[in-house]
């Protein structure tokens, strides 16, 4: 059953089917939630962190607009779960972290009009900016969120009155993943949309984007808010994980790591967020448990490293491994894996 | 688009799951401490004080106490309590330790308390300085101090020494906010008067603007609560203004003129009186030792986080003699409370109500001894208890 | 009013310290099109070298201080050569993420050489105090930073605009492919911008010890006002720069003075509205890229 060439839908239906690696992926990982119940909490972290560095891939790699103060929309959405729930607002975990992801979407539908004009290092700085300024703000006004204390004695309901969160962050993690799992959906549904398309080739070429009738600057308002309301989830995950939430959710540090995250694991195919927050958490982790104090410095040798080599060949050599295995299995001779090349 | 390309999430995600699989695995017949510190970050210079000095100890009086086997598993937290929760979570759940300890700043330490109550695991308070901190669990036990102990006291030393009008500068967080609120309580109650207050914002790389406007409020001193590390920058700058000249005394707790930086202050820092539990002048034997056994080890001088992590490891060695190495947590706790000893900075105990630290209070005044610059004791307060609880 | 002076002077003096610190990122972001996020780091190679020869050497201040200047500019010239040059044709996004990593490597190496406490350089009597000039304070040491700065500043212009150097460092940025053609070397002017502006840097760093406190985090802590200087200035001229670093530290020491509570939010906000009124900075071209 063909479809005429100039079906653009159809083209983006064949993109947009689930491929077995895909599914592999998944089934891994919830299968290491299964296997490993004593690293619940690093695995949440990393979880909170992969759903964060998706909600940048949305904009940086689908639309374009680098940002290095994403921390903002986190840091909201953190503080958002956490008054609500401290307040007794609204305790209900799921329905909290929704209505914190739309405080977040909120703010970043306003500053979207400041993020969309001019270039990268603008965009850059006032992303940037922005978040600093939160940051002040959140100082200055200490007694609503506690200021340099953090915000103390958060408690959270059972999750759909049904699953409480336990020391051993087994519900934690249980719940981040399903959140992440089902963000992941509606993301890869909305890139793989017209929409989707319609932001790549504002990427590409907004000019040419704009001389096709896309409305340039609506599309990106659009995809900014989305990707705001991703990262308040992410923060109000972070929250309700770790029943605390402090100022530095608005850090610098934590919008820069996100960056380095996310150009670790590669923009502009959703899984490069994943990936780069499992490889860098694992990186750090591995090199803070060897030496506390100087694990910075093989982070950074590490960072050097795959830029001088260049992920695609650093990718082919660490694939080169599992996927012999796998060509095994498969019986397929041609498996050359190519890591996040294909991310154009 | 090829197979080849889509492949790789799922080959990566093999690649985790070997690392994910690699588990401490460790022999069970000795006692743990998960020790966590800000070892990285801006904090680093705590960590790294308390780190050495525990380390100092165990040379010195062995790693086995009651016939178990001392251990103690460094965790770098870079200060941010996320990770301090985290940390703390599992090496209760996983490393099984019977103390946690460390704590580099006050929402670390309070991260970490509810799992010290959940899981009965004593939670030994190294640096962190905050009056609530040891109410927010029945198992924090701290051995640093508390900002109220030293900022009453050089309030009550103020009022008595002449001192009527005093301008403020904290840093604007919670200790900050606690030393200045203790010591306005304390001063202004003894009749003296604050002629102007700023607090300045904790990341903060300039003090000339602050500076300038305690000059022109032209008070008889001015109360200073910076954290350890920015005081040597605030000294100079001070002494740059011309503040010294103009005879506006430098006053405070002595975070400002902590051991280890004093001596690259520079003379401007000469003169400028502090309230504070430590310092490396203290003269008894006891301390003449551990300064001696430091700089011998670490090539610089100890600061008081480095006692209060030294009396931290003591504590707990303490209270494992007495239990007779049984870690159980409220046994441990039982046996903390009350406890008295002689450390280098002067006899201490910890309050068996509040498992605070009681301590001596030291006025001392910065004076060039053979050479270098010391913080000279001149007046002691005796056994003082925290004051911001005591009230409540 | 001779607070005011007292506070434009020492706005004056921060100023020309960010912009000695953040001029050479100035010239490698906007003329070599490099973002070099460990600027900081040959500014804090610069701070150490001064004060371990001050300190440790017992070298007088200001003979380090040229050393500072040339161990930084060494240090530069051996990255560029060995690390950065392969990088220049690199995305942006791969230059944050490389030099990003150099700034951890700078800031656990510095850890293990020197340690983690903040470190003093010993001055000399002639800088300590304040003078009064008509009853404005003005400090000796932040006098000496504006006229070091000052004509640093003044030199870089002439050197640039009047130079035969700096036609070829213009030539070899505008069109590097060209100006190879016309004879110029173009690795090499770019070797040696590069290790001038690190030199620089490093040379900022010896006197910031005094005033922003040198440690290893430094590289960290001020990447962003080095960040806010070379964008709210623009990249395409080292003037644009220089009148944003003065803007800046005016404004951050006199919003610090007169209105102390909202200290932090002045820098910000008036970096958020230069860039959203002037999106390439205030002195900026076209966008640069």
């Amino acid at each position: 059953m063909k479809k005429p060439a100039y079906n653009v839908g159809f083209h983006a239906r064949q993109q947009a089917r689930w491929r077995w690696s895909e599914i592999a992926f998944w089934l891994l990982v919830f299968g290491c939630a299964l296997v490993f119940p004593s690293r619940y909490l690093i695995m949440t972290e990393i979880v909170r962190l992969a759903l964060f560095a998706l909600s940048l891939d949305l904009i940086l790699g689908y639309a374009g607009i680098v940002s290095l103060g994403h921390a903002a929309f986190f840091g909201v959405g953190a503080y958002g779960a956490g008054l609500l729930a401290v307040h007794g607002i609204l305790t209900e975990p799921i329905v909290a972290l929704v209505a914190a992801g739309l405080v977040a979407a909120v703010l970043g539908f306003l500053t979207s009009f400041l993020v969309i004009r001019g270039a990268d290092l603008t965009r850059l700085m006032v992303t940037l900016g922005i978040a600093l300024l939160l940051e002040a703000l959140a100082e200055r006004f200490s007694n609503i969120t506690g200021g340099t204390d953090g915000l103390q004695g958060i408690e959270m309901q059972p999750i759909l009155g049904l699953f409480a969160f336990d020391m051993f962050g087994k519900t934690g993690l249980f719940y981040s993943l399903a959140v992440l799992f089902v963000l992941f959906l509606l993301a890869r549904r909305i890139v793989y949309s017209p929409f989707g398309l319609s932001l790549r080739a504002i990427r590409n070429n907004p000019l040419r984007a704009s001389a096709i009738g896309i409305p340039v600057n609506r599309r990106l308002i659009a995809i900014y808010t989305i990707a705001a309301f991703y990262a308040g989830v992410a923060g109000a995950l972070f929250t309700q994980t770790t029943a605390l939430a402090s100022l530095d959710v608005f850090a610098f540090e934590r919008s820069a790591d996100l960056m380095l995250v996310l150009v670790i694991g590669g923009t502009g195919y959703l899984y490069g967020g994943l990936i780069g927050a499992v490889v860098f958490r694992m990186l750090q982790e591995v090199f803070s448990s060897i030496t506390p104090q100087y694990w910075q410095f093989w982070i950074g040798l590490v960072l050097v490293v795959i830029v001088l080599v260049g992920r695609p060949r650093l990718h082919r050599w660490v694939l080169w491994g599992p996927n012999l295995l796998i060509a095994q299995f498969s019986g397929r001779k041609a498996v050359a894996a190519v890591g996040e090349s294909d991310a154009p | 688009m090829s197979i080849g390309k889509m492949l790789s999430p799922a080959a990566i995600g093999v690649a985790v799951a070997g690392l994910l699989a690699i588990t401490p695995v460790r022999a069970q017949e000795s006692v743990k401490i998960g020790l966590i510190l800000p070892m990285t970050g801006g904090q680093a210079s705590t960590g790294k004080q308390i780190d050495n000095a525990i380390k100092l100890y165990m040379q010195q009086n062995g790693d086995t106490v009651a016939g178990k086997k001392i251990e103690v598993i460094l965790k770098d937290d870079g200060a941010l309590p996320d990770n301090t929760k985290r940390l703390a979570q599992e090496l209760i759940v996983n490393d099984k330790v019977s103390f946690i300890a460390g704590f580099g700043v006050t929402p670390a330490a309070l991260a970490a308390a509810p799992l010290a109550t959940q899981g009965k695991i004593p939670e030994i308070v190294m640096a962190a300085g905050t009056s609530i901190i040891t109410e927010r669990s029945p198992y924090i036990v701290r051995t640093s101090f508390t900002l109220a102990q030293s900022s009453t006291i050089i309030g009550d030393w103020a009022v008595k020494n002449g001192i009527k009008k005093v301008a403020t500068l904290t840093s604007d967080y919670a200790p900050g906010n606690d030393a200045l609120a203790s010591f306005k309580e304390h001063f202004t109650a003894g009749g003296g008067e604050i002629v102007e207050e700023v607090k300045v914002p904790l990341a903060n790389p300039d003090f000339a603007p602050f500076l300038q406007r305690m000059k022109d409020a032209k008070p008889d001193a001015m109360f200073v609560f910076v954290p350890a590390g920015q005081g040597g920058n605030f000294m100079k700058q001070y002494a740059e203004r011309g503040l010294d000249k103009s005879g506006i005394k430098v006053i405070g707790p002595g975070d400002v003129m902590d051991d280890d930086l004093l001596n690259g202050m520079g003379d401007a820092a000469l003169g400028a009186v502090t309230a504070h539990i430590y310092s490396a002048a203290h003269p008894s034997q006891i301390n003449k030792d551990f300064v001696a056994a430091y700089k011998k080890a670490y090539g610089s001088r100890p600061g008081f986080m480095a006692v209060s992590g030294y009396d931290g490891i003591h504590l707990i060695y303490e209270a494992l003699k007495k239990t007779g190495g049984k870690t159980d947590g409220d046994a441990l706790i039982e046996a903390m409370k009350g406890m008295k000893w002689e450390s280098p900075r002067g006899p201490i105990s910890i309050d068996p109500e509040t498992r605070d630290i009681v301590q001596n209070v030291y006025i001392r005044k910065v004076e060039k001894v053979a050479g270098e610059l010391y913080n000279v004791e001149f007046q002691t307060f005796e056994a003082v208890k925290d004051s911001g609880k005591t009230k409540k | 009013m001779t607070a005011f002076f007292t506070i434009l002077f020492d706005g004056v003096a921060y100023g020309m310290l960010l912009f000695v610190l953040a001029c050479g990122l100035a010239v490698t972001l906007g003329l070599m099109n490099f973002v070099n996020l460990a600027h900081g780091a040959f500014a804090m190679a610069g701070g150490y070298v001064c004060a371990v020869l001050v300190n440790q050497s017992g070298w007088p201040f200001f003979a380090a201080l040229p050393l500072a200047f040339v161990a930084s500019a060494l240090i530069g010239v051996v990255f560029e050569r060995a690390l950065y040059r392969h990088l220049y044709s690199r995305s942006h996004l791969d230059q944050v993420l490389f030099s990003i990593g150099l700034v951890f490597m700078s800031v656990a190496a510095v850890d293990y050489i020197m340690g983690s406490s903040r470190i003093f350089i010993k001055l000399p009597a002639v800088l300590e105090g304040q003078i009064d000039f008509f009853g404005v304070g003005i400090g000796r040491y932040r006098l000496m930073i504006i006229v070091i700065c000052g004509l640093l500043t003044a030199g870089l212009q002439l050197v640039l605009a009047r130079t035969r150097f700096g036609s070829r460092l213009r030539a070899a940025v505008d069109d590097p492919r060209a100006a190879s053609g016309l004879g110029i070397n173009v690795p090499q002017v770019f070797a040696f911008t590069f290790a001038f502006g690190c030199g620089l840097a490093g040379l900022g760093g010896a006197l910031s010890a005094e005033i922003l406190g040198l440690d290893p985090y430094f590289p960290l802590k001020f990447m962003i006002y080095f960040l806010i200087v070379v964008t709210v200035g623009g990249s395409s001229s080292i003037t644009g720069p220089f009148l944003a670093a003065l803007l800046l530290g005016i404004s951050d020491v006199a919003g610090k003075y007169y209105v102390p509570k909202m200290g932090p939010f002045v820098i910000y906000t008036i970096m958020i509205v230069i860039l959203i009124w002037r999106p390439n900075g205030l002195f900026g071209r076209s966008a640069s890229r």
